[in-house]
């Protein structure tokens, strides 16, 4: 890019950013540390401390039931991996209802649009309470009354809306001219659509999924509140138990340690992307 | 009457009339070319032979037959009239070859094992052969816009409509695509041509057509609009741009 790829030596212009690189890291360091140390030495002084570490970072209480957090964990990515590839067909389905240009099937359009409306102007917990209580309350038999199942459903039904306008999106920032260029070939809509323009509004959105997918994860612990045990419930049950809060400060970890770095890749793919246009 | 014969085909975007009445014949194996300025309705012409744009009225007969009546399915007439746009259009997920084969695998259902040497063939008479796995934007403009015609003759078209090809082209690979074109013409392929190279539309064209605010305002003979433009405004384009 510059000469400096080429040439041994440092150009003036390499070598002013360098220093300006190692003022700012020097910078987030010092401040870091100024608030760290603050933290450490200031909030053992206020008066609950004792308390509060006590209730929120025993130890004790930490090591005995972190595995079965992580245990009752496996239920929340057991939710998720259900959930998930029907959220993409669904949000999929809806996004190509959206997309239909046909005058005819103009009642499939309207009814993608009233979806996505609805289901993202609603809290997902106000959802999850609905169908979630709602449909077992039919009294229908075991085990078509699970809480497992109703709560899915609600999440599904919510995150659908939300990818299906994400797809769609994608779909509208493919330019006109790939399908007159398709259609030109005698390619079907269908063809046009799958072969198309598909294929390239799909790689467009993978990072603004991906997002989706993230919150998705954290949201099935929403669940916990109709009734499936998974951690967030779990630690519940081990804050009752033991009388101390520690247990929600390690299911706090466990979810950190998913979606952290998920966001990091996230957003990674999402700068690469803009790199690319 | 003549292979294509346009008869008083009209296009309204909105209050914009684009095209008002216009009547074109071509002859199997002419090559027509269409000038005028940009904003005459040179593309929308095109289009409108292509069912790309519905026309409003008027009737478009291709080899006797009208291809325009509202209602009917234009996907069999796409597959007979080939177009190349401007802006190549290439597909940018798929390879050079699968930009050729997408079209007669899904339209005439054909293998790519029956393909592949009919395919390999046209790319290496125009002189893309060692081309055929790049993606799009690993070619040069001249090579995309090459691609571009190779997939519309993949589709064994009996017409080429061709909309400005070498408008987006650095001048220097110009060339390379009006000799795809001069070759096309040795073959006898019939061809509607929106250009702005008036040399080159003098040197092959059968027909030239001067379309001004949506009209033929006079056709002829490279010949006779070049050296003789009948028409004031014929003169002051061609005098604007030569
Ligand atoms: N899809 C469209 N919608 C509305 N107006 C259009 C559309 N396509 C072309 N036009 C208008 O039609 C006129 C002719 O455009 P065009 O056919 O592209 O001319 P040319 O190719 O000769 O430059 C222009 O005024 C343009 O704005
Ligand atoms: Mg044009």
């Amino acid at each position: 890019m510059t000469d400096s790829s080429n040439g041994p030596a440092l150009t003036r212009r390499a070598a002013y950013e360098a220093r300006l690189r190692r003022r700012s890291a020097l910078i987030a360091a010092g401040s870091s540390a100024v608030i760290v140390l603050a933290i450490v030495i200031l909030v053992p002084l206020a008066p609950g401390w004792t308390a509060v570490k006590k209730s929120f970072f025993n130890a004790e209480v930490f090591a005995r039931t972190f595995p079965g957090l992580l245990q009752a964990f496996l239920m929340d990515i057991a939710i998720f991996a259900w959930c998930a590839p029907l959220i993409a067909i669904m949000g999929l389905a809806i996004a190509l209802c959206r997309d239909v240009r046909n005058p005819v099937l103009f009642p499939l359009r309207a009814f993608g649009a009233l979806y996505t409306d609805i289901f993202r102007g609603l809290p997902v917990i106000l959802v999850i309470y609905l169908i979630g209580f709602g449909i077992p309350g039919l009294g229908l038999p075991r085990p078509w009354n699970s809480p497992y199942i109703w709560g899915s459903l609600a999440l599904i039904v919510v995150y659908a809306a939300y990818v299906a306008e994400v797809i769609r999106s994608g779909i509208d920032s493919i330019h006109q001219s790939q399908r007159a260029a398709a259609q030109s070939l005698g390619l079907s809509e269908a063809d046009t659509m799958r072969y198309v323009v598909l294929p390239q509004a799909l790689r467009n959105v993978v990072p603004a999924n991906m997002n989706l997918f993230i919150a998705l994860q954290k949201d099935v612990a929403l669940l916990s509140f109709i009734g499936p045990v998974e951690i967030f419930r779990q630690a519940g049950v081990y804050k009752s138990l033991m009388a101390n809060f520690t247990p929600y400060v390690g299911a706090a970890l466990i979810f950190l340690a998913i979606t952290i770095p998920a966001t990091r890749y996230a957003d990674y793919l999402m700068s690469r992307q803009r790199g690319r246009r | 009457m003549s292979f294509l014969s346009i008869r008083g085909v009209r296009k309204r975007f909105g209050d914009n009339a684009v095209i008002r009445g216009i009547d074109l014949d071509v002859g199997k194996g002419e090559l027509v070319c269409l000038i005028g300025a940009s904003g005459s309705g040179k593309s929308t012409l095109l289009r409108c032979i292509n069912l790309l744009e519905p026309i409003d009225d008027g009737e478009i007969f291709l080899d006797g037959v009208d291809i325009a009546e509202p209602g009917l399915d234009p996907r069999p007439v796409r597959q007979r009239v080939g177009m190349v746009f401007q802006s190549y259009n290439l597909f940018p997920h798929m390879t050079a070859v699968q930009n050729v084969m997408l079209a007669p695998r899904r339209v005439k259902s054909m293998t790519p094992a029956q393909l592949a040497e009919p395919v390999r063939a046209l790319f290496r008479r125009f002189g893309l052969e060692d081309h055929m796995d790049k993606y799009p934007d690993a070619l040069s403009g001249g090579q995309q816009q090459r691609v571009a015609i190779i997939r519309a003759l993949a589709m064994e078209p009996e017409i080429l409509l061709l909309d400005e090809i070498t408008s987006a082209l650095d001048p220097e690979l110009v060339g390379e695509v009006l000799d795809v074109l001069r070759k096309l013409r040795g073959d006898g392929m019939t061809m509607i041509l929106a250009t702005h190279e008036m040399a080159f539309a003098r040197e092959v064209a059968d027909k030239v057509c001067f379309l001004n605010q949506g009209q033929i305002l006079e056709s002829g003979t490279p010949e006779a609009i070049f050296t003789a433009p009948t028409h004031d405004r014929t003169r002051a384009f061609l005098k604007r741009v030569l």
